[in-house]
C-alpha cells in the first residue's frame, strides 16, 4: 500500500497540491468535457420530451425522452462529483453521543424527581386525569370503530337464495331442465339479485349437470340434483375466491387463486390444496314447468372460515 | 456619480463572499444559518452497497410525484357508470367510476399512461429497494447497538411500502385487483375472535360493500404516506445524528468517518442518483409494460381470471397460502382456519417479529453491549450470516411456490407433484440454506488474509546463476489504492486570485 506518504494532515498545512484536493480523474480536461456531453444529451431529451408533449406522441417517447433526460443528466452529474471533485478522503471524528455522567444525573433527576413530584404530591389529581383521559381513549374508540360498519350478525351465514328462487344466469334468463347438456356448467343467481353487489358476491352459484336421470351427492340429499342437476357455491371455502374453472374430464371445480379441487360428483368435497370444507350444496327442484327453482337457501354458511362460524 | 459611488462602496461592505455571503450572513442573523457548515462538512463513507437505501429513497420521491398526479384524475367511486371514454374495446359496457377513471387517465390523460406506469415501477423498486437495502444493513451488522432504533424504523417502514403498495393496486378495480381484496377480506375474517368484526368494519359490511375504495384512498393517499414520510425523516434524521457506518479500512476506526464531503460531492454524487433511479423508472415505464387493466377487465365478484399473481412483494404470502395445508379447528362452536390464519398471519408475524427482535436477540446471545461503528464481514459473523440467509431462503421459496401453477403449466407436471415439492422444499431449504452458509463463512472465516489478493513474487537469477524468489514491489494495482483521510478543509475555492495565507481562504486549480 502506497499510504504512508499521505499521513494526516491538520487544515492549516493542507496544500493544493495535496493528492487529497485533487480530482480523482487523471485527465479532469477529458472528463470535463464527457461531462459536459451528458448533460448537453440530457438537456436534448428533455427538448424532446416537450416536443413529444406538444405533438400528443406515443406514450413510449413521452417515457423514452424523459427517461433518457433524467438519466444523461444523472450520469453527468454523478461523473462530476466521483471524477471532478475533491476525491479525498477525508476524516471526521465520531464525538460520542453519550452524555457526560453529570448531564445523565441531572436529567434522570428532572424526569423522576421533578417529574415525579407532580404525581407524588398531588396523587388524587393526578388518578383523575388519567382516569378522564383513558375515558375518553375508550369512549372515542369504540364509538368510532363501531360506526364504520355494521355488525356482522347473521349476515355471513346467509345468501338471498330463498325457497322457491328460480335459478337465472347474470343476464336474467331463467335456467331450464331442457338447457343444458351432461357436463355443461354455468353460473346462476337467484332471480331478481344477479345485478346487484351482494348477489354478485354472495349468492354466485355454480350448476353443472352430472347426469339426465337424479343424482345423488352424498346420503342424505337423495333429492337434491334433480335430473343431474348439481348446484354448488362459488365461493371457495379457502379464500372466497370464484371457483371458476370446471375440469369435465375429472369433474373437478378448481379455484384459480390457490388451486383447491372439488369433487363435484361427491358434494364438493376438496381433494386437492388448502380449502378445508366442501363448498356448500343447493337443492334443487324442478317445477312444473321444467324450471329449477331451489328448494331453500344453503344449510350452512358459503365462503371461508370465520371465528364464529361452526 | 454619488450613486455610482454609493454602489461601490456597498459593494465592497459585502466582504470577500460578495453578495452571496452578504445574504448567508443576514440570514445568520436571523436563524443562525452559518451553524449548517457542520452539515455542509459532515463525512459520507463511499460503498456501492450503501447506496442501495438512496434507490429506496429516491424511487418514494419517485411515487409521491406520479402520484400526486394520478390522484387528480382517479375518481374513488363503486358507482356504475357507462364506459364512454377513448379506449373502443371497452365503450357501453357498465363499469365502476374508479376503473373508468383509471382507464381514461391511461388514455384519455397527455403522458397518463406514462405517469401510471412509473408509479407502479417506483412502487416495486421502493419495495424491492428496501429489502436489498434491509439485507445489507443485516449482513454486514450495521443494526447494531446504537442503530437498532433505526434498523426498528427501517423494519416498519418495508411493512407499511407492503402494506400500501397492495392499497394502491387495490383502486382501479380491476378483475385481478378485485380478486386480491376478496382474498384480503377473507384473510381479515380468519382472524380469530374478532376477525368478522374487523372484515365487517374495515369494508365497511359484507364484501365487497360500498365504500372500501374511498377509504383505501384516503389510506394509500394520504394517512399511510404520510406515516412514511415522517418515518423517512426520522431515519435520516438518526442517520445523520449517528453518523454513517463504515467498513474496516486504512485509517478507519470505530472513532471516526472516513470517506467525502456533504458538500459538494456527496450532493453532488447523490442528486445525480435521484435522477439515474428517476430515469430507470421513466425508461422501464416507457417500454416494460406493468398492470394493464383494460386487458383484465372490470372487477366482477363471480369472473375471474386464470393465473392470478398479486405484485411481487405479496408473492410470499401468496405462496404460503398455496401451501399450506387444509388444516381447520372447530370447536366449542367456533372455527379457526389455520389454512388462512398461520399462512397469511402468523408466518409473516414471525418473519418480521424476528427481525424487530433481532438485533437484542443478537446482543442477549453474544453479550455483546458494545458500540458499533465499523461493519462486519459477513463471513465474520457466521451465525448471523446464516440466519438471515435461512429466512432469505425460505422467502424465496414461498415467493416461488406462488406459481406453482404457471410452474406445472410450463413443465408439463401435475398441479399435485408441484405442491408436495414446494411443501417438502419449504421445509428443507431454509436449514440447508443455514448449514451450507454457516460452513462456507465459518471457512472463510478461519483461512487466513482470504479475501487479500496475494502479492506476486518475483523470481530473479543472480550472477552466480542462483534463482530466487522475492516479493514483487508494490504496484499502484494491486490492492485497493486510498489516501489516508484529512479533516475537511474549511475553505474550497473557486478563484485565480491566487493564495492569500494571511485570510485562511486556499484556492484550488480547477
Amino acid at each position: 500500500m502506497s499510504t504512508e506518504h499521505h499521513t494526516p494532515v491538520s487544515l492549516s498545512s493542507v496544500k493544493d497540491t495535496d493528492p487529497h484536493m485533487q480530482p480523482a480523474a487523471k485527465n479532469p480536461d477529458k472528463v470535463e468535457r464527457r461531462v459536459a456531453w451528458a448533460l448537453l444529451l440530457g438537456m436534448v431529451s428533455f427538448v424532446g420530451f416537450g416536443w413529444a408533449y406538444w405533438v400528443d406522441a406515443q406514450p413510449w417517447v413521452l417515457g423514452a425522452t424523459m427517461g433518457a433526460g433524467f438519466s444523461f443528466i444523472g450520469v453527468g452529474m454523478i461523473a462530476w462529483g466521483k471524477y471532478l471533485m475533491p476525491q479525498g478522503p477525508f476524516v471526521e471524528e465520531r464525538h460520542p453521543l453519550r452524555s457526560s455522567d453529570e448531564e445523565r444525573e441531572a436529567f434522570a433527576s428532572v424526569i423522576s424527581k421533578r417529574g415525579g413530584s407532580v404525581i407524588k404530591r398531588r396523587p388524587m389529581l393526578g388518578a383523575i386525569l388519567g382516569g378522564g383521559m383513558g375515558v375518553f381513549g375508550i369512549v372515542a374508540l369504540f364509538p368510532l370503530l363501531r360506526s364504520l360498519g355494521p355488525l356482522p350478525k347473521k349476515t355471513l351465514e346467509i345468501t338471498d337464495w330463498k325457497k322457491g328462487s328460480y335459478l337465472v344466469t347474470q343476464d336474467g334468463r331463467r335456467v331450464h331442465v331442457d338447457d343444458f347438456i351432461v357436463n355443461e356448467v354455468a353460473t346462476v343467481f337467484p332471480e331478481g339479485f344477479q345485478d346487484t353487489e351482494n348477489g354478485q358476491a354472495v349468492d354466485q352459484t355454480i350448476v353443472i349437470r352430472l347426469d339426465t336421470e337424479d343424482y345423488v351427492t352424498m346420503k342424505g340429499r337423495e333429492n337434491w340434483a334433480p335430473r343431474g342437476y348439481v348446484a354448488y357455491s362459488k365461493l371457495c371455502s379457502h379464500l372466497g375466491c370464484p371457483v371458476g374453472l370446471y375440469e369435465q374430464a375429472l369433474q373437478l371445480l378448481v379455484c384459480p387463486c390457490h388451486q383447491s379441487m372439488f369433487d363435484v360428483t361427491i358434494g364438493a368435497v376438496p381433494n386437492f390444496g388448502p380449502a378445508p370444507r366442501p363448498l356448500p350444496q343447493l337443492p334443487l327442484y324442478i317445477d312444473s314447468d321444467g324450471y329449477l327453482r331451489s328448494q331453500s337457501d344453503y344449510q350452512e354458511p358459503v365462503g371461508p372460515g370465520y371465528w364464529e362460524r361452526s | 456619480m454619488t450613486a455610482l459611488k454609493t454602489k461601490r462602496t456597498q459593494k465592497a461592505s459585502y466582504g470577500p463572499y460578495g453578495k452571496l455571503g452578504h445574504a448567508l450572513n443576514e440570514l445568520d442573523d436571523r436563524i443562525g444559518a452559518a451553524k449548517a457548515r457542520n452539515f455542509l462538512d459532515k463525512v459520507f463513507p463511499d460503498h456501492w452497497s450503501f447506496m442501495l437505501g438512496e434507490i429506496a429513497l429516491y424511487s418514494f420521491i419517485i411515487l409521491l410525484a406520479t402520484g400526486v398526479f394520478l390522484a387528480l384524475y382517479y375518481v374513488p367511486s363503486q358507482e356504475h357508470v357507462i364506459y364512454n371514454g377513448s379506449y373502443a374495446p371497452l365503450q357501453g359496457q357498465s363499469v365502476t367510476q374508479a376503473y373508468a377513471s383509471t382507464v381514461d387517465l391511461s388514455f384519455g390523460v397527455r403522458g397518463g399512461l406514462l405517469m401510471r406506469q412509473m408509479h407502479h415501477w417506483a412502487c416495486d423498486i421502493f419495495v424491492g429497494a428496501i429489502v436489498v437495502h434491509m439485507a445489507r444493513v443485516f449482513f454486514t451488522g450495521a443494526f447494531r447497538k446504537p442503530r437498532e432504533l433505526n434498523w426498528s424504523i427501517g423494519n416498519t417502514l418495508l411493512t407499511l411500502a407492503i402494506v400500501n403498495g397492495f392499497l394502491g393496486y387495490s383502486l382501479p378495480d380491476d378483475l385481478v385487483s378485485g380478486t386480491g381484496l376478496r382474498i384480503a377480506y377473507s384473510i381479515l375474517l380468519a382472524v380469530p375472535g374478532v376477525g368478522s368484526y374487523l372484515a365487517f368494519w374495515i369494508f365497511g359490511g359484507n364484501f365487497p360493500g360500498t365504500m372500501i375504495l374511498s377509504r383505501f384512498l384516503i389510506l394509500h393517499a394520504l394517512v399511510i404516506p404520510g406515516i412514511i414520510l415522517a418515518m423517512v425523516g426520522a431515519h435520516l434524521f438518526l442517520l445523520v445524528r449517528q453518523k454513517h457506518t463504515q467498513f474496516p479500512g486504512p485509517g478507519r476506526t470505530e472513532n471516526n468517518v472516513v470517506g467525502s464531503p456533504m458538500f459538494p460531492v456527496f450532493m453532488g454524487k447523490t442528486t445525480g442518483y435521484l435522477f439515474l433511479v428517476a430515469g430507470v423508472t421513466t425508461l422501464l415505464s416507457a417500454f416494460a409494460q406493468i398492470n394493464p387493466i383494460w386487458l383484465f377487465g372490470p372487477y366482477d365478484a363471480a369472473k375471474i381470471s386464470y393465473a392470478v399473481q398479486p405484485d411481487f412483494y405479496m408473492g410470499f404470502l401468496d405462496g404460503a397460502l398455496r401451501i399450506a395445508p387444509s388444516w381447520q379447528t372447530v370447536a366449542f362452536g367456533h372455527n379457526i382456519p389455520w389454512e388462512v390464519t398461520f399462512p397469511a398471519l402468523i408466518l409473516p408475524g414471525i418473519i418480521f417479529g424476528l427481525a424487530y427482535a433481532w438485533p437484542a436477540l443478537e446482543r442477549k446471545i453474544t453479550g455483546d453491549n458494545e458500540l458499533h461503528n465499523l461493519l462486519d464481514r459477513p463471513k465474520d459473523v457466521p451465525f448471523r450470516t446464516a440466519s438471515g440467509a435461512a429466512v432469505l431462503a425460505l422467502t424465496i421459496v414461498l415467493f416461488i411456490a406462488s406459481s406453482t401453477d404457471v410452474i406445472a403449466n410450463f413443465l408439463h407436471i401435475s398441479l399435485n407433484t408441484i405442491l408436495v415439492v414446494m411443501r417438502v422444499l419449504t421445509l428443507i431449504v431454509p436449514p440447508i440454506a443455514f448449514y451450507v452458509t454457516l460452513k462456507i463463512c465459518q471457512e472463510l472465516r478461519d483461512v487466513d488474509n482470504s479475501s487479500r489478493r496475494k502479492t506476486p513474487n518475483m523470481v530473479s537469477r543472480t550472477a552466480e546463476g542462483e534463482y530466487v524468489a522475492v516479493p514483487a514491489p508494490h504496484h499502484e494495482d494491486d490492492a485497493h489504492h486510498e489516501e489516508s483521510p484529512i479533516a475537511v478543509p474549511s475553505f474550497i475555492e473557486d478563484s485565480d486570485d491566487g493564495e492569500d495565507p494571511s485570510s485562511g481562504v486556499r484556492t484550488v486549480d480547477r
